[in-house]
Protein backbone atom coordinates (compact mmCIF):
# COMPACT_ATOMS: atom_id res chain seq x y z
CA UNK A 1 0.00 0.00 0.00
CA UNK A 2 1.18 3.64 -0.43
CA UNK A 3 0.78 4.94 2.84
CA UNK A 4 2.99 1.91 4.01
CA UNK A 5 5.32 2.30 1.40
CA UNK A 6 5.85 5.90 1.89
CA UNK A 7 5.87 6.22 6.06
CA UNK A 8 8.60 3.70 5.81
CA UNK A 9 10.80 5.83 3.54
CA UNK A 10 10.17 9.00 5.73
CA UNK A 11 10.36 7.07 9.20
CA UNK A 12 13.76 6.14 7.66
CA UNK A 13 14.32 9.75 6.12
CA UNK A 14 13.60 11.35 10.06
CA UNK A 15 16.55 9.22 11.23
CA UNK A 16 18.79 10.57 8.72
CA UNK A 17 18.72 8.55 5.77
CA UNK A 18 19.33 10.45 2.92
CA UNK A 19 18.87 7.46 -0.09
CA UNK A 20 15.34 6.95 1.49
CA UNK A 21 14.50 9.98 2.24
CA UNK A 22 14.47 11.70 -1.20
CA UNK A 23 12.31 8.45 -2.66
CA UNK A 24 10.19 9.71 -0.22
CA UNK A 25 10.45 12.80 -1.43
CA UNK A 26 10.25 11.50 -5.23
CA UNK A 27 7.22 9.28 -4.61
CA UNK A 28 5.29 11.93 -2.46
CA UNK A 29 5.69 14.80 -4.94
CA UNK A 30 3.92 12.34 -7.74
CA UNK A 31 0.87 11.77 -5.79
CA UNK A 32 0.85 15.51 -4.64
CA UNK A 33 1.50 16.89 -8.17
CA UNK A 34 -1.79 15.31 -9.42
CA UNK A 35 -3.83 16.08 -6.46
CA UNK A 36 -2.64 19.88 -7.01
CA UNK A 37 -3.23 19.64 -10.58
CA UNK A 38 -6.93 18.19 -9.96
CA UNK A 39 -7.26 20.90 -7.17
CA UNK A 40 -5.61 23.80 -9.11
CA UNK A 41 -7.27 22.89 -12.97
CA UNK A 42 -8.03 26.51 -13.11
CA UNK A 43 -4.15 27.69 -12.16
CA UNK A 44 -2.19 25.46 -13.68
CA UNK A 45 0.52 27.55 -13.78
CA UNK A 46 0.03 27.30 -9.98
CA UNK A 47 0.50 23.93 -9.37
CA UNK A 48 3.95 23.13 -9.98
CA UNK A 49 4.79 26.45 -7.61
CA UNK A 50 2.76 25.06 -4.90
CA UNK A 51 4.23 21.36 -5.29
CA UNK A 52 7.56 22.84 -4.40
CA UNK A 53 6.21 25.23 -1.28
CA UNK A 54 4.27 22.37 -0.16
CA UNK A 55 7.81 19.92 -0.85
CA UNK A 56 9.31 22.43 1.62
CA UNK A 57 7.04 22.94 4.31
CA UNK A 58 6.92 19.25 4.29
CA UNK A 59 10.36 18.64 4.79
CA UNK A 60 10.59 22.10 7.12
CA UNK A 61 7.91 20.51 9.78
CA UNK A 62 9.00 16.81 9.47
CA UNK A 63 9.62 17.01 13.00
CA UNK A 64 5.63 17.49 13.31
CA UNK A 65 4.76 13.98 11.79
CA UNK A 66 3.98 11.23 14.69
CA UNK A 67 5.25 8.14 13.17
CA UNK A 68 2.76 6.08 15.67
CA UNK A 69 -0.03 7.94 13.68
CA UNK A 70 -0.70 7.39 9.92
CA UNK A 71 1.20 9.48 7.22
CA UNK A 72 -1.99 10.38 4.76
CA UNK A 73 -3.81 12.58 7.02
CA UNK A 74 -0.62 14.69 7.99
CA UNK A 75 0.30 15.26 4.42
CA UNK A 76 -3.45 15.59 3.64
CA UNK A 77 -3.68 18.25 6.15
CA UNK A 78 -0.45 20.15 5.04
CA UNK A 79 -1.62 20.40 1.61
CA UNK A 80 -4.78 21.37 2.51
CA UNK A 81 -3.47 24.50 4.76
CA UNK A 82 -1.11 25.33 1.84
CA UNK A 83 -4.20 25.60 -0.41
CA UNK A 84 -6.37 27.32 1.96
CA UNK A 85 -3.49 29.71 2.40
CA UNK A 86 -2.93 30.10 -1.69
CA UNK A 87 -6.30 30.65 -2.04
CA UNK A 88 -6.60 33.15 1.13
CA UNK A 89 -3.94 35.01 -0.66
CA UNK A 90 -5.53 34.98 -3.97
CA UNK A 91 -8.49 36.83 -1.96
CA UNK A 92 -10.71 33.79 -3.88
CA UNK A 93 -13.20 32.25 -1.45
CA UNK A 94 -14.25 29.61 -2.84
CA UNK A 95 -15.69 26.35 -1.05
CA UNK A 96 -12.36 24.39 -0.69
CA UNK A 97 -13.47 21.97 1.44
CA UNK A 98 -16.11 20.38 0.03
CA UNK A 99 -14.09 18.94 -2.95
CA UNK A 100 -11.34 17.92 -0.63
CA UNK A 101 -11.91 14.90 -0.57
CA UNK A 102 -9.41 12.68 2.10
CA UNK A 103 -8.27 9.53 0.51
CA UNK A 104 -7.92 10.55 -3.27
CA UNK A 105 -3.80 11.78 -2.58
CA UNK A 106 -1.99 8.61 -2.65
CA UNK A 107 -4.45 6.74 -5.42
CA UNK A 108 -2.98 8.85 -8.35
CA UNK A 109 0.44 9.87 -9.77
CA UNK A 110 1.49 12.50 -12.21
CA UNK A 111 5.16 12.30 -13.02
CA UNK A 112 5.87 15.21 -15.41
CA UNK A 113 7.36 17.83 -13.61
CA UNK A 114 6.76 20.90 -15.07
CA UNK A 115 9.59 24.14 -14.75
CA UNK A 116 8.18 26.03 -11.53
CA UNK A 117 7.89 29.79 -12.13
CA UNK A 118 9.93 31.35 -9.07
CA UNK A 119 13.71 30.43 -8.97
CA UNK A 120 14.82 29.22 -5.76
CA UNK A 121 18.44 29.40 -7.21
CA UNK A 122 17.57 33.42 -7.14
CA UNK A 123 15.61 33.54 -3.69
CA UNK A 124 18.95 31.78 -1.95
CA UNK A 125 20.52 34.61 -3.12
CA UNK A 126 18.53 36.63 -1.02
CA UNK A 127 19.16 35.14 2.15
CA UNK A 128 22.27 36.13 4.55
CA UNK A 129 25.75 34.61 4.21
CA UNK A 130 24.85 32.77 7.61
CA UNK A 131 22.36 31.17 5.96
CA UNK A 132 23.06 30.50 2.25
CA UNK A 133 26.50 29.24 2.52
CA UNK A 134 25.58 26.50 5.04
CA UNK A 135 22.87 25.74 1.87
CA UNK A 136 25.08 25.89 -1.30
CA UNK A 137 27.78 23.91 0.56
CA UNK A 138 26.06 21.07 2.15
CA UNK A 139 22.41 21.16 0.61
CA UNK A 140 23.66 21.95 -3.09
CA UNK A 141 27.27 20.58 -3.26
CA UNK A 142 26.71 18.05 -0.95
CA UNK A 143 30.05 18.33 1.63
CA UNK A 144 29.56 16.76 5.03
CA UNK A 145 28.27 19.22 7.62
CA UNK A 146 31.42 19.36 9.46
CA UNK A 147 33.57 20.30 5.85
CA UNK A 148 31.25 23.16 5.37
CA UNK A 149 31.89 24.21 8.95
CA UNK A 150 36.14 24.26 7.82
CA UNK A 151 35.34 25.69 4.60
CA UNK A 152 32.63 28.78 5.91
CA UNK A 153 34.56 29.73 9.19
CA UNK A 154 31.08 28.80 11.11
CA UNK A 155 30.77 26.11 13.80
CA UNK A 156 28.99 22.97 12.78
CA UNK A 157 26.02 24.01 14.93
CA UNK A 158 25.98 27.10 13.57
CA UNK A 159 25.85 25.37 9.58
CA UNK A 160 22.94 23.33 10.80
CA UNK A 161 21.02 26.04 12.47
CA UNK A 162 21.58 28.08 8.71
CA UNK A 163 20.25 25.04 7.25
CA UNK A 164 17.10 24.92 9.21
CA UNK A 165 16.72 28.93 8.95
CA UNK A 166 17.46 29.09 5.44
CA UNK A 167 14.81 27.01 4.63
CA UNK A 168 12.35 28.47 6.34
CA UNK A 169 13.33 31.84 5.30
CA UNK A 170 13.21 29.97 2.19
CA UNK A 171 9.60 28.91 2.58
CA UNK A 172 8.41 32.30 3.67
CA UNK A 173 9.68 34.20 0.84
CA UNK A 174 7.62 31.47 -1.55
CA UNK A 175 4.46 32.07 0.58
CA UNK A 176 4.76 35.58 -0.11
CA UNK A 177 5.29 34.99 -3.67
CA UNK A 178 8.43 36.95 -3.89
CA UNK B 1 14.08 25.66 -10.44
CA UNK B 2 12.58 21.55 -11.56
CA UNK B 3 10.93 19.78 -8.38
CA UNK B 4 13.42 17.31 -8.82
CA UNK B 5 16.46 19.91 -8.37
CA UNK B 6 14.89 20.61 -5.10
CA UNK B 7 14.42 17.05 -4.05
CA UNK B 8 18.31 17.04 -4.17
CA UNK B 9 18.45 19.98 -2.10
CA UNK B 10 16.04 18.76 0.56
CA UNK B 11 17.24 15.14 0.62
CA UNK B 12 21.32 16.35 0.58
CA UNK B 13 23.12 15.18 3.78
CA UNK B 14 19.67 15.58 5.78
CA UNK B 15 19.48 15.82 9.43
CA UNK B 16 17.93 13.48 11.96
CA UNK B 17 14.84 15.28 13.34
CA UNK B 18 12.96 13.56 16.53
CA UNK B 19 9.57 14.11 16.89
CA UNK B 20 9.75 15.09 20.32
CA UNK B 21 11.13 17.95 19.44
CA UNK B 22 7.67 20.12 19.31
CA UNK B 23 6.63 19.11 23.40
CA UNK B 24 10.13 20.05 24.25
CA UNK B 25 9.95 23.00 22.50
CA UNK B 26 6.82 23.90 24.51
CA UNK B 27 7.85 22.72 27.76
CA UNK B 28 10.98 24.88 27.83
CA UNK B 29 9.65 27.78 26.64
CA UNK B 30 6.60 28.00 28.74
CA UNK B 31 9.07 27.30 32.05
CA UNK B 32 11.06 30.29 30.81
CA UNK B 33 7.66 31.92 30.33
CA UNK B 34 6.20 31.37 33.99
CA UNK B 35 9.32 32.04 35.60
CA UNK B 36 9.37 35.62 33.80
CA UNK B 37 5.42 35.71 35.17
CA UNK B 38 7.29 35.42 38.33
CA UNK B 39 9.39 37.67 38.32
CA UNK B 40 6.79 39.70 37.37
CA UNK B 41 4.86 39.07 40.22
CA UNK B 42 7.52 39.59 42.72
CA UNK B 43 8.28 43.26 40.76
CA UNK B 44 4.75 44.90 40.43
CA UNK B 45 2.18 42.95 42.66
CA UNK B 46 4.53 41.51 45.46
CA UNK B 47 4.00 37.97 47.12
CA UNK B 48 1.38 37.48 49.71
CA UNK B 49 2.81 39.11 52.80
CA UNK B 50 0.69 35.88 54.74
CA UNK B 51 1.78 33.07 52.49
CA UNK B 52 4.01 30.83 54.93
CA UNK B 53 0.85 30.77 56.80
CA UNK B 54 -2.12 30.66 53.99
CA UNK B 55 0.23 27.58 52.48
CA UNK B 56 -0.94 25.84 55.73
CA UNK B 57 -4.37 25.54 54.45
CA UNK B 58 -5.80 22.46 52.15
CA UNK B 59 -7.63 25.14 49.96
CA UNK B 60 -4.43 26.62 49.14
CA UNK B 61 -2.76 23.47 47.79
CA UNK B 62 -6.47 22.76 46.29
CA UNK B 63 -6.87 25.94 44.57
CA UNK B 64 -2.85 25.51 43.17
CA UNK B 65 -3.60 22.03 41.89
CA UNK B 66 -6.15 23.09 39.82
CA UNK B 67 -4.96 25.87 38.07
CA UNK B 68 -1.81 23.41 37.45
CA UNK B 69 -3.66 20.30 36.19
CA UNK B 70 -5.69 23.40 33.69
CA UNK B 71 -2.33 24.41 32.37
CA UNK B 72 -0.49 21.02 31.90
CA UNK B 73 -3.93 19.76 30.02
CA UNK B 74 -3.88 22.88 27.76
CA UNK B 75 -0.13 22.13 27.18
CA UNK B 76 -0.87 18.56 26.33
CA UNK B 77 -3.67 20.84 23.89
CA UNK B 78 -0.89 22.84 22.33
CA UNK B 79 1.53 20.07 21.58
CA UNK B 80 -1.25 18.29 19.63
CA UNK B 81 -2.63 21.45 17.76
CA UNK B 82 1.13 22.06 16.79
CA UNK B 83 0.53 18.97 14.48
CA UNK B 84 -1.06 18.66 10.99
CA UNK B 85 -3.84 16.62 11.22
CA UNK B 86 -3.11 15.46 15.22
CA UNK B 87 -6.08 14.32 17.50
CA UNK B 88 -7.11 15.83 20.61
CA UNK B 89 -8.52 12.99 21.88
CA UNK B 90 -9.99 12.74 25.21
CA UNK B 91 -7.53 16.22 26.30
CA UNK B 92 -10.62 17.99 26.10
CA UNK B 93 -12.26 16.26 29.22
CA UNK B 94 -8.89 16.63 30.87
CA UNK B 95 -9.03 20.74 30.39
CA UNK B 96 -13.24 19.87 31.67
CA UNK B 97 -12.08 17.84 34.95
CA UNK B 98 -10.89 20.59 37.04
CA UNK B 99 -13.29 22.95 35.98
CA UNK B 100 -16.06 20.55 36.76
CA UNK B 101 -13.95 19.87 39.66
CA UNK B 102 -13.82 23.58 41.17
CA UNK B 103 -17.52 24.19 40.41
CA UNK B 104 -18.04 21.22 42.09
CA UNK B 105 -16.19 22.40 45.42
CA UNK B 106 -17.77 26.24 45.06
CA UNK B 107 -21.42 24.79 44.87
CA UNK B 108 -21.12 22.67 47.98
CA UNK B 109 -19.62 25.45 49.49
CA UNK B 110 -22.19 28.23 48.85
CA UNK B 111 -24.83 25.51 49.68
CA UNK B 112 -23.29 25.11 53.09
CA UNK B 113 -23.36 29.18 53.86
CA UNK B 114 -25.90 31.08 55.15
CA UNK B 115 -27.63 32.69 52.31
CA UNK B 116 -26.12 36.40 53.72
CA UNK B 117 -23.27 35.20 53.20
CA UNK B 118 -23.40 34.00 49.56
CA UNK B 119 -22.34 37.60 47.74
CA UNK B 120 -19.68 37.99 49.26
CA UNK B 121 -18.19 34.11 49.38
CA UNK B 122 -18.08 34.86 45.40
CA UNK B 123 -17.21 38.55 45.09
CA UNK B 124 -14.38 38.33 47.90
CA UNK B 125 -12.55 41.34 48.44
CA UNK B 126 -10.59 41.50 44.54
CA UNK B 127 -12.99 40.30 42.49
CA UNK B 128 -12.76 42.76 39.59
CA UNK B 129 -8.72 43.23 39.49
CA UNK B 130 -8.48 39.08 39.94
CA UNK B 131 -9.14 38.50 35.95
CA UNK B 132 -6.82 41.09 34.58
CA UNK B 133 -4.29 40.79 36.79
CA UNK B 134 -3.79 36.80 35.88
CA UNK B 135 -4.42 38.45 32.51
CA UNK B 136 -1.26 40.33 33.02
CA UNK B 137 0.84 37.54 34.26
CA UNK B 138 -0.49 35.58 31.39
CA UNK B 139 1.29 37.63 29.02
CA UNK B 140 4.94 35.98 29.43
CA UNK B 141 4.06 32.13 28.59
CA UNK B 142 1.65 33.35 26.12
CA UNK B 143 4.20 35.39 23.95
CA UNK B 144 6.34 32.13 25.17
CA UNK B 145 4.28 29.69 23.70
CA UNK B 146 3.58 31.28 20.34
CA UNK B 147 6.79 31.39 19.94
CA UNK B 148 7.52 28.03 20.51
CA UNK B 149 4.35 27.30 18.00
CA UNK B 150 5.89 29.57 15.66
CA UNK B 151 8.65 26.41 15.14
CA UNK B 152 5.71 23.70 14.71
CA UNK B 153 2.98 23.52 12.37
CA UNK B 154 -0.56 24.64 13.54
CA UNK B 155 -3.59 24.15 10.63
CA UNK B 156 -6.17 25.42 13.17
CA UNK B 157 -4.71 28.76 14.07
CA UNK B 158 -7.76 30.02 16.23
CA UNK B 159 -8.03 27.22 18.12
CA UNK B 160 -4.04 26.26 18.77
CA UNK B 161 -4.04 29.77 19.55
CA UNK B 162 -7.05 29.62 22.11
CA UNK B 163 -5.09 26.73 23.13
CA UNK B 164 -1.85 28.38 24.43
CA UNK B 165 -3.84 31.39 25.72
CA UNK B 166 -5.60 29.00 27.75
CA UNK B 167 -2.61 27.09 28.94
CA UNK B 168 -0.56 30.92 29.67
CA UNK B 169 -4.04 32.08 31.87
CA UNK B 170 -3.74 28.71 33.56
CA UNK B 171 -0.10 29.17 34.17
CA UNK B 172 -0.65 32.88 35.16
CA UNK B 173 -4.01 32.42 37.68
CA UNK B 174 -1.14 29.19 39.35
CA UNK B 175 1.43 32.49 39.74
CA UNK B 176 -1.12 34.16 40.61
CA UNK B 177 -2.03 32.24 43.88
CA UNK B 178 1.16 33.41 45.26
CA UNK B 179 -0.13 36.81 45.40
CA UNK B 180 -3.93 36.39 45.83
CA UNK B 181 -5.54 35.93 49.34
CA UNK B 182 -8.84 35.24 48.04
CA UNK B 183 -9.05 30.91 49.11
CA UNK B 184 -12.88 30.67 48.77
CA UNK B 185 -13.80 27.94 45.76
CA UNK B 186 -16.65 30.14 44.44
CA UNK B 187 -14.53 33.20 44.09
CA UNK B 188 -11.87 30.98 42.31
CA UNK B 189 -14.27 28.76 40.83
CA UNK B 190 -15.49 32.22 38.96
CA UNK B 191 -12.22 34.85 38.38
CA UNK B 192 -9.48 32.33 37.79
CA UNK B 193 -11.69 31.02 35.09
CA UNK B 194 -12.53 34.31 33.90
CA UNK B 195 -8.79 35.39 33.91
CA UNK B 196 -8.11 32.24 32.12
CA UNK B 197 -10.14 32.52 29.07
CA UNK B 198 -9.80 36.40 28.63
CA UNK B 199 -6.10 35.03 27.26
CA UNK B 200 -7.90 32.57 25.58
CA UNK B 201 -9.33 34.70 23.27
CA UNK B 202 -6.88 37.06 22.92
CA UNK B 203 -4.91 33.56 22.08
CA UNK B 204 -7.72 32.53 19.54
CA UNK B 205 -7.76 36.71 18.01
CA UNK B 206 -4.26 36.44 17.43
CA UNK B 207 -3.44 33.03 16.05
CA UNK B 208 -5.04 33.74 12.91
CA UNK B 209 -2.35 36.07 12.30
CA UNK B 210 0.56 34.97 14.15
CA UNK B 211 0.36 31.07 13.86
CA UNK B 212 0.45 31.44 9.71
CA UNK B 213 3.37 29.35 8.20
Amino acid sequence: MREDRLKELLVHGLSGDGTMYRLFLEELSTHLRAYLRRRLASLPDDAEDLLQELLLAIHNQRHTYDPSLPLTPWVQAIARYKLTDLHRRRERHEALEDSLDDHALFTTVDHEAAEARHDIERLLNLLPHRQRLPILCVKIEGTSVSDAARRTGMSESAVKVGIHRGLKALAAKLGSGT
Amino acid sequence: MKTEHLISLLANQVQAVDARRVGRRLLVYWAAGSMVSVLLLAGAMRFNPGLLEVAQRGMFWARGSICASLALAALMAVERLGRPAARLGLVPVGVALPVIAMWLLAIVVLLNAPSRDRVSLVLGHTAFVCPWLITFLAVPPLVALFCALRGAAPTRLRLAGAAAGFAAGASGALVYTLHCPELAPPFFATWYLLGMLIPAALGACLGQRLLRW
